[in-house]
């Protein structure tokens, strides 16, 4: 089959105990995007779970065209096995020329899974997508059109690469949570829904799921914050955080962290900022006592408005922060909490 | 019961990068090391052969330059019993699917009931090359483990999410990402790294050991994804900084966040 007959930009639509993942949302705004520069091609999300079909209108509602839906006991919860013979027979019946796939804990999972199953290429963890020619200097008629242009960042975020999938179809990637913008939710808009049967086979490689464990602790996604107060190492302890806490209380903000942090035990990976964490971009990024390894800073330094405290004041985090404040955290941050909310109060 | 585990040899990207005059990443000026999600996972195989010395026997597996022997060595100091080095010039430039096609195709060479690779490495960041794997051999694959058990024929392993883990059993042989919460992995022992270059051996590969293996899969050209451009990531510059006393600070933050309207 001609690579011009692979039509359609797809997304996997992440669902989880029956609820849309944000990072659908994410990829169907970029997907709109995508299929306009490509001249108006057909926007379609990959819905895999058990009784989800209800989750349809609001994909469409997030800019889908068309839902594809899986709908099967086998995947009710994530397992590797039948989630990737459900994606790959969408992928080989509807044939995209584009497959979106967040990288999230399933989807950095299930994305290398299916694109070697459909022998194509992927590219991780994508923080830009393009429409452009490859390659990138040729003279048009000597270069290939259309082409999807994956940016990621590498080595620890210290350099950034533009990779093409120029001979295989479907192009893949998977794309960073929190980087991409979702639409405006268009209320009562229909997407065509289809139903699909891929044929499961049962075999070996479907794992049994003994005991599913909820973090009770999550309460937040902080990569939707609109001002986060991430503590480091410098915190010191993880009963000073409070002093965080507090902050973020006042200000309206919510509590993040480094790796450090998570690595200590001090905090749970999901309000992990980095590049094994999550990328952030909030209006207002409190940075304290975080010295700012490349790794911290690839999740944080799209921010707005970047404050460091530390009392280092050779700390790398100076090198990104718009202000940066060289002192004890233990002295600076219980201040700014009463001056934020009295300035609140007046 | 034989496992295999997978480690790649990496820049130390946290100890500080390196770029030469024209922008690129200078390798030759950094320091190498293993993994560590890698490591992680080599040392879950070693906790395995600890309870069991008699019955287990732990191969590290690794692809890259001639030079990356050093790495091998540095896993059989900490306790694996082989190594062996897939290098060849014509397997150079590989992208996720041609590099994990290569592994696959080495891995055909050896028995093996379990397989353990890194969730990801620190330069490449990808997390692919492992599910790749175990999709090239048709094995049942669990990513980012964070507790591996093994009994009669099954692994149960801990499965990391954002928000909750699942407890997953999975029959064996098959592939398992580790991450480096896993555990802490061993330090060398100095009788270890005596035995590493003079006792233990490394077997290396080339190409034509290599069997049912498509060149269309392998190198540079076997990639389905091509490099477009390469640059240093652009950051943003230095703003100011202060250096005040507490309350000085404090106003000083006050102003900025009534001057840009956060509070």
């Amino acid at each position: 089959m001609a690579l011009e007959d692979y039509k359609g930009v797809y997304i996997f639509a992440q669902q989880v105990d029956n609820k849309l993942d944000n990072i659908a949302f994410e990829l169907l705004g970029k997907a709109r995007d995508l299929a306009n520069d490509l001249g108006g091609v057909e926007v379609a999300a990959v819905l895999l779970g058990s009784g989800i079909k209800d989750l349809a209108d609001e994909l469409a509602e997030y800019g889908a065209d068309k839902v594809i839906v899986v709908d099967d006991a086998r995947l009710e919860t994530y397992r590797t096995e039948p989630y990737a013979q459900a994606l790959a027979g969408v992928i080989n019946e509807f044939k995209p020329e584009i497959m979106l796939v967040g990288a999230t804990a399933i989807g950095r999972d299930l994305g290398p899974t299916v694109s070697a199953r459909v022998a194509t290429g992927l590219t991780a963890d994508c923080t830009s997508l393009d429409i452009g020619q490859f390659p990138l200097n040729a003279e048009p008629d000597k270069a290939k059109q259309n082409q999807l242009l994956m940016t990621r960042p590498a080595f620890g975020g210290n350099t950034i690469a533009t990779i093409a999938c120029p001979d295989n179809r479907p192009q893949m990637a998977t794309v960073r949570p929190g980087v991409m913008q979702k639409i405006e939710p268009k209320k009562g808009a229909k997407a065509e829904v289809v139903e699909f049967n891929p044929g499961f086979q049962e075999n070996d490689r479907y794992v049994e799921i003994l005991e599913v464990v909820k973090d009770v602790a999550k309460t937040v996604d902080i990569s939707e914050a609109k001002i986060l107060v991430s503590g480091g190492r410098g915190v010191g302890s993880p009963e000073n955080f409070k002093l965080l806490e507090d902050l973020a209380d006042a200000i309206g903000g919510t509590v993040s962290c480094s790796r450090a942090v998570v690595d200590n035990g001090w905090k749970p990976k999901d309000l992990q900022v980095g590049q094994t964490g999550k990328t952030v971009r909030p209006n207002v990024y409190f940075a304290i006592g975080i010295s700012g390894a490349i790794q911290h800073v690839a999740g944080m330094e799209e921010s707005d408005i970047i404050i460091a405290i530390n009392k280092d004041e050779t700390a790398p985090i100076f090198e990104v922060a718009d202000y940066g404040i060289v002192g004890d955290l233990n002295k600076i941050v219980p201040l700014l909490t009463d001056a934020i909310k009295a300035q609140m109060a007046s | 019961m034989k496992i295999v585990v997978c480690i790649k040899q990496v820049p130390d990207t946290a100890g500080g990068v390196q770029f030469n005059p024209d922008g690129t990443l200078n390798r030759a000026a950094m320091l190498t090391i293993m993994n560590p999600d890698d490591k992680a996972g080599l040392e879950a195989a070693l906790r395995i052969k600890d309870a069991d010395p008699d019955n287990v026997e732990v191969t590290a597996l690794t692809m890259g330059l001639p030079k990356a022997d050093d790495v091998l060595r540095e896993a059989m100091a900490m306790g694996a019993d082989k190594g062996v080095l897939i290098t060849d010039r014509v397997l150079g430039g590989a992208d996720t699917w041609a590099t994990s096609s290569t592994i696959a195709a080495g891995l055909r060479n050896i028995d093996y009931d379990l397989i353990i690779t890194g969730r990801q490495a620190i330069d490449g960041d990808t997390a692919q090359v492992g599910p790749q794997i175990a999709e090239h051999l048709g094995l049942p694959v669990i990513s980012y483990a964070e507790d591996i058990k093994l009994e009669d024929g099954y692994v149960t392993v801990k499965r990391q999410y954002e928000d909750r883990y699942h407890m997953l059993k999975a029959k064996l042989p098959c592939l398992i990402t580790a991450l480096a919460e896993l555990n802490e992995p061993r330090y060398m022992s100095p009788g270890g790294i005596f035995d590493a270059y003079d006792e233990k051996e490394v077997t290396v590969w080339g190409r034509n050991d290599l069997k049912d293996l498509d060149d269309a899969n392998i190198g540079l050209a076997g990639s389905p994804t091509k490099i477009a451009k390469a640059s240093d990531k652009v950051r943003k510059g230095a703003g100011e900084t202060v250096n005040l006393d507490p309350k000085e600070s404090v106003d000083y933050i006050m102003g900025k966040l009534l001057e840009k309207h956060v509070i």
